[in-house]
């Protein structure tokens, strides 16, 4: 009788501790790639707290023994970018200036691209979209010289809103492709019953599929916005001096210093160049809300 | 009285395939029209061919008298309920039942009291601030429904609206709809693929297949006298019995003669049936067969049939025996004695069966 009840029981605890061991070799394992990855933004950190005497005499993955944020004033308005010393200030204002007119008008022209490749089929609108999508694989390099030739005929060359325009152009093909993917879930009989309802083309736009866009337009404004902020190639092939984004500048302040190299300073101003994609994904993220749509129109 | 809705020889392709083909439906004001068919018959794109959602290739549509072949949507004086509802999800009941009037340029005022009317109408009073995901299934096709209710238009269509709908509901917002239909007198075109609903709405049916249209007719006309095989076997449930049989002059009227498995077959005589072919397919309903002795008349013949199989149904029984190859149900009282295996007398009504052509498929009689 007692056989009969204990064998259950016994293999069940057995099944518990192998199920713990597993569940515990498995954090373990997790926690140490997450170590691994974030083993870089560690040293960075602590890099750029410290002073240069205590980077030359210390340990790589030591604790800054003294917290200064020298690095970091210097990186912000003094760092000399070639014959410039004012730091990244000024051409972090100019990616800001670049990033977000950039996004925007991408943003916008991918929706109503999307709405109409999705929602309002015409002949022609795969081809069209085959088109767009071809567009998304074009790498930079092969544009470089056809885009300063446009540039240069257009009057925009070497200025901000010439780079404005290059990241529209370019981000365009996936902004579309984005919202198209969105739209296309979204059924038909919306657009039917707006139509019934007396709603043109922008009415059905405007009041009903940019309301439901909550979520793409995230997912689309954080795409854009990494993606233009952290170019480098078409910021360092059409700028001049003045209009250069914080990718080219960051380049500019590792790569020519003479001297002692202020890896402090370099790593204060790397972390600078990339706080804003960091802001962007923290605060947007929070909206990545899955299914917001999901019940309201089907049955 | 002028028909509020006229279509002459509609057309429609998309590219070299003819998805309707001379399509010619009148209806008049208070009718409720149904087009039915099985699914790909064309029949919804028939619809929002006469929504103005689809373009036509051909033919004319009058709406109100008024040419509207090529008038858009929102000047068709029509509103339309679809199967998936297709309410604005963002907006609130409210918002959504107004959406139209708003675009219109409807005054605050008019929209508010015509709000009012509707809700208390289909009693969502208590939606109206809620948004379509936060309805079940039933109160957002009662929020369609007021969507349309709100127009007043000349013409309301109704796309499947029962579809999404599990049975019990769909049966209880199938009387409301024909309650509205009654109290309001407006006129309504209503898509199925299920023929009951048909019958119980319709106050005109249209079968089609195909693209093409089968029979026009009240709801008695096509169940009573369908105009070819496939709506014989498309109306009613369960099927029309279709046998086939021979049949030859005799006297005044025909003899009909139809195999019964192995034993000698079935004669029938019917008074009134003349110039059928030789072969032909005999239609008749399940409750048109009876039990002898339950069903007297002058069309009435008697048979002894052998019962396959005895489905009791609760008010009624079905009893299930084969003539002329095929499974012929038919329905008896349900306290019947039928057992399986067994012989039967069995009472034909041959005053209601329908006499088709092997051939063709078209009626004969």
């Amino acid at each position: 009788m007692t056989d009969v009840t204990l064998a259950p029981a016994a293999a069940a605890s057995r099944r518990n501790w192998s199920h713990f061991a597993l569940r515990w070799t498995l954090f373990t394992l997790l926690g140490l790639f997450a170590l691994f990855y974030l083993m870089p933004l560690f040293v960075m950190i602590t890099t750029s707290l410290k002073s240069l005497e205590e980077i030359r005499t210390g340990s790589l993955i030591a604790f800054p023994r003294e917290v200064t944020f020298d690095a970091w004033r210097t990186a912000w308005s003094e760092a000399c970018t070639g014959i410039q010393c004012e730091g990244l200030r000024p051409f972090f204002w100019n990616s800001v200036v670049i990033a977000v007119p950039a996004v925007a008008i991408s943003t916008m022209l991918g929706a109503a691209n999307g709405y109409v490749i999705a929602q309002w089929r015409f002949r022609g609108a795969n081809l069209i979209f085959s088109l767009m999508l071809f567009g998304c694989f074009i790498p930079f390099q092969v544009v470089l010289l056809p885009m300063a030739r446009m540039l240069g005929l257009m009057g925009l060359a070497g200025s901000i809103p010439g780079l404005i325009f290059v990241h529209v152009i370019y981000g365009i093909g996936f902004t579309t492709l984005f919202f198209r993917n969105f739209y296309v879930t979204i059924p038909q009989d919306l657009v039917k019953a707006a139509k019934v309802d007396g709603a043109g083309f922008f009415r059905i736009f405007w009041s009903i599929f940019l309301p439901l866009s909550l979520p793409i337009i995230v997912v689309t404004v954080i795409w854009q916005f990494t993606q233009i902020w952290n170019d480098f190639l078409f910021g360092v092939s059409f700028s001049q001096a003045g209009t250069q984004p914080v990718t080219v500048a960051l380049n500019n302040i590792v790569n020519s210093t003479t001297g002692v190299k202020e890896y402090n300073v370099d790593m204060a101003a790397a972390i600078i160049a990339a706080l804003p994609t960091l802001l962007v994904y923290a605060v947007a993220g929070k909206y990545f809300i899955r299914g917001l749509t999901a019940g309201s129109v089907k049955g | 009285m002028a028909p509020i809705l006229d279509i002459t020889n509609l057309r429609k392709n998309y590219g070299a395939t003819e998805i309707l083909k001379d399509i010619n439906v009148s209806i008049e004001p208070g009718d409720f029209l149904v087009l039915v068919g099985p699914s790909g018959c064309g029949k919804s794109t028939l619809l929002n061919c006469i929504a103005g959602l689809e373009p036509i290739s051909g033919g004319q549509i009058e709406i109100g008298g008024r040419d509207m072949t090529h008038v858009s949507p929102k000047d068709r004086d029509i509103a339309m309920v679809f199967q998936s509802y297709a309410l604005y999800p963002t907006m609130t009941v409210a918002r959504n039942i107004t959406f139209g009037m708003k675009v219109r340029g409807a005054d605050a005022a008019t929209q508010e009291r015509k709000l009012k009317e509707v809700a208390a109408q289909l009693q969502i009073e208590a939606l109206l601030d809620r948004r379509p995901g936060q309805l079940s299934g039933g109160q957002r096709q009662r929020v369609a429904m007021g969507r349309a209710l709100v127009r007043d238009p000349k013409l309301f269509l109704f796309d499947e609206p029962l579809s999404n709908l599990d049975a019990k509901l769909r049966v209880e917002m199938r009387t409301e709809i024909k309650k509205l239909h009654h109290n309001l007198g407006a006129t309504m075109v209503y898509v199925t693929h299920d023929q009951i609903e048909a019958m119980t709405l319709a106050t005109k049916i249209v079968v089609m297949k195909g693209g093409v249209v089968q029979q026009i007719g009240t709801p008695a006309e096509i169940y009573n006298k369908p105009a070819n095989l496939f709506v014989a076997d498309f109306m009613g449930s369960p099927a029309m019995n279709l046998i086939p049989a021979r049949a030859q002059p005799n006297g005044q009227g025909t003899r009909i003669e139809m195999d019964c498995g192995g034993s000698a077959p079935i004669v029938l005589k019917d008074s009134r049936a003349t110039g059928l072919p030789q072969d032909v397919i005999l239609g008749v309903r399940p409750e048109d067969i009876a039990e002898a002795g339950f069903r007297a008349g002058e069309g009435v013949q008697e048979a002894a049939c052998l019962i396959d199989m005895v489905e009791p149904a609760g008010a009624d029984t079905y009893v299930v025996s084969s003539l002329g190859g095929k499974q012929v149900t038919a329905r008896l009282h349900a306290e019947t004695s039928a057992q399986p295996g067994q012989m039967l007398d069995l009472a034909f009504d041959l005053s209601k069966v329908s006499y088709f052509s092997p051939a063709t498929g078209e009626r004969l009689n």
